[in-house]
């Protein structure tokens, strides 16, 4: 219970894909308070059953569905949304106006991570990560720790 | 001078045709290859087919040497990355989004990047035009946040004859300057309203129509 308390945190999760949606699921199960955003409410279904937080149903990109989010209270904003650009703007809108501070954003293109790092938010880019893991796969002679692939 | 358009439909194919005819070099990027075919039949254009937020689009589309860029896509987010990357990457000097939703103008211009409403420019041309005989000057201050009016009141004003304390105006209006004879005065609550002053406004774009709706009356 009591390392429960100290590691809850009010985490927002724009995007309910299948990223958003499972990361907003062990997120709440570690205890975290949760709010997760996609425009298309069907989305929510992805979520656990004891997926315990807030769903809203809006588009990140407008400050009205932002505010609901009670953003400028929040601790973490992770943005995984499928296009890189709402990712990048919801990401700078939360830093620069709502001072949330850890920022997250998911962007596909690896030219794009390079610029917004210079703007100091920090990116994933799940095609630089996979493409070093299949370089490493491959440096190592083919053979894989886990999972096989066709 | 070159500039960059990143957008589609009418308002991209117009105003194309208006730089081009000042004598402007204009770049199009449009995502549509369809459209980009047609574009580049109508008009004296280089087009260039892919998506504006992607760097090697915006080097093919020169971006290295362009004096400006202007997002004008239906996307707010997609605008303010063009021109993000566009300054950021290649030094455009001067890049221009579009906010479809007319709250981002603020955000955009928060992060950097200028921005512009068509919403708040249509909407207040429609307002300047509906009581046009009545208003002698409109004047925006405060980056549009503010508005400076100068109106005439005619004597079936509502509020002809009326002292300034007894006048139910919408909040955050001021009645600043009233001009009777050529005399400039500020008034205060005690002094009255009549035909023919001129009365200097201070309103917000918000309640703009409402207060001038108070002091003119229901307009047809």
């Amino acid at each position: 219970m009591k390392n429960l308390m100290k590691s809850s945190r009010y985490i927002v999760v724009v995007g309910c894909g299948r990223l958003g949606s499972h990361l907003a699921n062990c997120l709440s199960r570690d205890g975290n308070s949760v709010v997760i955003i996609d425009r298309v409410e069907r989305t929510f279904n992805d979520l656990s059953p004891d997926f315990s937080g807030f769903r809203i149903n809006g588009d990140a990109t407008h400050m009205a569905v932002l505010k609901e989010a009670k953003l400028k209270n929040a601790d973490v904003l992770i943005a995984t949304t499928h296009e890189d650009n709402v990712n990048l703007m919801v990401a700078q809108v939360a830093q620069k106006i709502f001072h949330v501070p850890h920022v997250l954003a998911r962007v596909f293109d690896p030219k794009r991570e390079e610029v917004y790092a210079q703007l100091g938010i920090d990116t994933i880019c799940p095609t630089s990560v996979a493409a070093d893991m299949f370089l490493q796969a491959v440096a190592n002679g083919g053979k894989r720790k886990n999972g096989a692939a066709s | 001078m070159k500039v960059i358009i990143v957008g589609s439909g009418k308002t991209l194919f117009f105003l194309c045709r208006n730089f081009t005819a000042r004598g402007y070099k204009v770049v199009i990027i449009n995502r549509d290859k369809d459209e980009c075919v047609q574009l580049s039949r109508q008009l004296s254009a280089m087009v260039v087919c892919g998506d504006g937020s992607d760097t090697g689009i915006l080097k093919q589309a020169g971006a290295m040497g362009a004096d400006a860029i202007l997002a004008i896509t239906p996307n707010d987010q997609d605008n303010l990355v063009v021109c993000q990357l566009a300054s950021l990457t290649f030094g455009v000097p001067r890049a221009i989004a579009l906010a479809n939703d007319p709250d981002n103008t603020e955000i955009f211009e928060k992060l950097g990047v200028s921005a512009f409403s068509t919403t708040h420019i249509v909407g207040s041309l429609i307002e300047q035009r509906a009581s046009l005989e009545q208003i002698l000057n409109l004047l925006p201050v405060g980056e549009g946040r503010v508005n400076v009016t100068e109106i005439v009141l005619e004597a079936d004003s509502p509020v002809a004859g009326k002292l300034l304390k007894d006048i139910d105006l919408p909040e955050n209006a001021l009645i600043a300057v009233v001009i009777r004879d050529n005399q400039p005065m500020v008034p205060r609550g005690g002094n009255d309203l009549q035909s023919g002053d001129r009365v200097v406004l201070i309103t917000l774009p918000e309640n703009h129509g409402p207060v001038l709706k108070a002091l003119t009356g229901e307009r047809k």
